[in-house]
């Protein structure tokens, strides 16, 4: 009988020691969890201190009005970042009504079958192709092949290509999440696919897509090696011809076959320099890089919170 | 206002006629249809043409580099030396550079992406959520030229302190960063197949007293586990294919790579070194960069095609 007592006893004993372990346990990894998160943010604090302690005290009006130089106190990045813009520019221009179309296909009227499987294959393996591949097509194909040169066209399709699988699978994204009633509205009024899709759905998704589109963007500009990989130059002291001209059509777009540079190029250009002044200039323009790309992804972000509000 | 009168009075002037779309009217829509449906299918379909033209780029400056270089030699010599008088092709050098760089981006990246993923999707409350994610799409979202300055001039002196052996160019360093870059992707994909697993298995786990890291090891994970390891795969692949932090932080010199402390070059790292130079085109030099190309190519690709069925298997599976 007493054994009996005791043997329950000491079952139960037992018992609360496991729960007990168990419960330590988890506490431990909540809070390896919580350490290793507290790292990660940390290695992203350290990264951005890193960059405004070397290079915000260079930045100046001078810094971003002056061309590179061999003096590395007056180096400066206005070829730089101008390059940076009408490069951006063009892939918006060519990248956006691709992806978005390439989306549209994909949700809305591609049927099941082995042609659609390929596509999907290749876009899910495009976004995973390393960014320098596609340096590699763009030598080949449109400086070697297609003779285009160096120029803000071939860095703008290089870098469209690149961002294509982003705002496809964005836009793909942003109609699927379209509530079923739009759809069904828009064909209950008498809309064919198309004028549903035009008139109903792509305004319903516009802000998924232009999340899609600035996440790209972002993703662009700060890219390095596809453009170092096509022989882009790296000193550059001019500006691409001004698209607006005084006559008659009053715009051309010489731009586009005008030889450039971009900040990420100056920047690595900088770096491999022996001097530390350089490496200050660079650190002045991964500042500037750093505040655009981080400013981009937080609107998207952004966006993004707001839609999933709204949706709520 | 004005548009509801104008509304009303056409509707009292109602011609029925005019009303049901006009057969000119459908059959100009439908070709419309036709011919915006065929536009999409274009744009779609480019995506096949891209690569494709990778693939025929690679293969075909490749063969002519094969033309010159044996195979074997290509994947047997132990030196690569392309732009010397006596050049030598071994990929091996640059290929061991890659794995080194891209292990110990992994021995950072898996253990805290796993803990990290787990911690997101089973204990941290949906505020902390919130607010995280964010943060790791941020740090996504840093451009990889700036990881490359941080590793050289901010980490490696700091490592340096602490390994004195460090050469100023190693493997060791920009492999954490890589890390570091890789596992925003490795979070954001496993916990998404964590979140996943149907919540009727947690509770069943919960009622059978389980604690919540019980759970996760032992419910979560393995439901989980195509998922999980597609995100390890694809950290894999984007740790291969990175290329500035290692050509800024990891010197340009290849050489077999076995000690982490010192530089090497990777097959990317090569690319850049040798687009900077002013190589002749059609020179086997420039050759030589379609072949790394290709066979960096071909690792990712395996990569990424065994996570695109792991993923969509997971899928299938809930």
């Amino acid at each position: 009988m007493s054994i009996e007592v005791q043997k329950r006893a000491t079952g139960k004993i037992d018992e609360v020691r496991l729960v007990k372990k168990a419960n330590r346990q988890d506490l431990r990894f909540g809070i390896v969890g919580l350490a290793v998160l507290i790292l990660a943010m940390a290695a992203l604090l350290a990264l951005i201190a890193d960059f405004v302690v070397d290079g915000v005290p260079r930045i100046s009006l001078e810094f971003l009005s002056n061309y590179p130089s061999r003096r590395p106190n007056e180096a400066g990045i206005l070829s730089a970042w101008v390059g940076t813009v009408v490069v951006m520019i063009t892939t918006t221009v060519l990248a956006v009504p691709i992806g978005v179309a390439a989306g549209v296909y994909l949700e809305e009227y591609a049927t099941k079958n082995w042609v659609t499987d390929l596509i999907e294959i290749n876009v899910t393996n495009l976004a995973g192709v390393p960014s320098i591949i596609y340096g590699l097509l763009a030598l080949g194909l449109f400086v070697q092949t297609l003779q285009l040169g160096q120029t803000v066209l071939v860095a703008g399709m290089t870098l469209a290509l690149l961002i294509l699988p982003i705002i496809i699978v964005a836009t793909r994204e942003a109609l699927r999440s379209i509530e079923i009633e739009i759809r069904e509205a828009a064909f209950a009024l008498g809309a064919d696919k198309w004028q549903a899709v035009y008139m109903y759905l792509l305004p319903a998704a516009r802000p998924g897509i232009l999340t899609g589109a600035i996440v790209g963007m972002s993703r662009a500009i700060g890219e390095t090696a596809p453009i170092i990989t096509i022989g882009a130059l790296t000193f550059i002291a001019f500006l691409p011809p001004s698209p607006v001209q005084a006559e008659f059509p009053f715009m051309n777009f010489e731009w586009l076959n005008s030889p450039f540079t971009v900040m990420p190029i100056q920047m690595f250009n900088w770096i491999s320099r022996p001097q530390a002044g350089f490496h200050i200039a660079a650190a002045a323009t991964g500042v500037v890089l750093l505040a655009m790309t981080l400013l981009m992804n937080g609107f998207a972000i952004y966006l993004r919170y707001r839609i999933r509000r709204g949706s709520r | 206002m004005a548009s509801v009168d104008l509304l009303y009075s056409s509707n009292e002037a109602m011609d029925y006629g005019r009303i049901s779309a006009s057969e000119a009217f459908l059959r100009r829509r439908m070709i419309t249809g036709w011919i915006v449906r065929g536009i999409l299918f274009l744009a779609a379909a480019l995506s096949v043409l891209i690569t494709a033209s990778i693939v025929y780029i690679l293969v075909y400056e490749s063969i002519l580099f094969f033309r010159d270089v044996s195979i074997v030699d290509f994947l047997t010599d132990t030196e690569w030396t392309p732009v010397f008088d006596n050049p030598r092709f071994g990929i091996m050098t640059l290929v061991s550079g890659t794995l080194m760089t891209t292990f110990i981006g992994l021995v950072v990246a898996v253990p805290a992406g796993t803990i990290l993923a787990i911690y997101l999707s089973e204990f941290a409350k949906q505020r902390v959520r919130e607010a995280v994610k964010p943060i790791l799409e941020l740090l996504a979202g840093v451009p990889t030229v700036a990881f490359g300055y941080f590793a050289l001039f901010f980490l490696t002196p700091i490592f340096q302190v602490f390994i004195p052996g460090l050469s100023g160019f190693n493997l060791l360093v920009p492999g954490i960063v890589i890390g570091i870059m890789i596992l925003p992707y490795i979070v954001s994909v496993a916990e998404d197949a964590m979140r996943a697993v149907p919540n009727p298995l947690r509770e069943g786990a919960y009622a059978l007293g389980f604690t919540r890291l019980q759970t996760a090891l032992g419910v979560i994970i393995p439901g989980a586990f195509s998922g999980v390891t597609a995100a390890y795969l694809l950290g894999m692949s984007r740790a291969v294919g990175e290329t500035m932090v290692v050509a800024i932080a990891a010197g340009q010199q290849p050489r077999l790579a076995y000690d982490p402390l010192e530089g090497a070059a990777t097959i990317t790292a090569y690319i850049v070194q040798i687009s900077l130079g002013d190589v002749p085109h059609n020179s086997l030099a420039y050759q030589t960069i379609f072949a790394a190309g290709l066979m960096l190519f071909l690792i990712t690709l395996v990569f990424n095609l065994i996570a695109f069925w792991l993923r969509k298997k997971y899928r299938e599976v809930y």
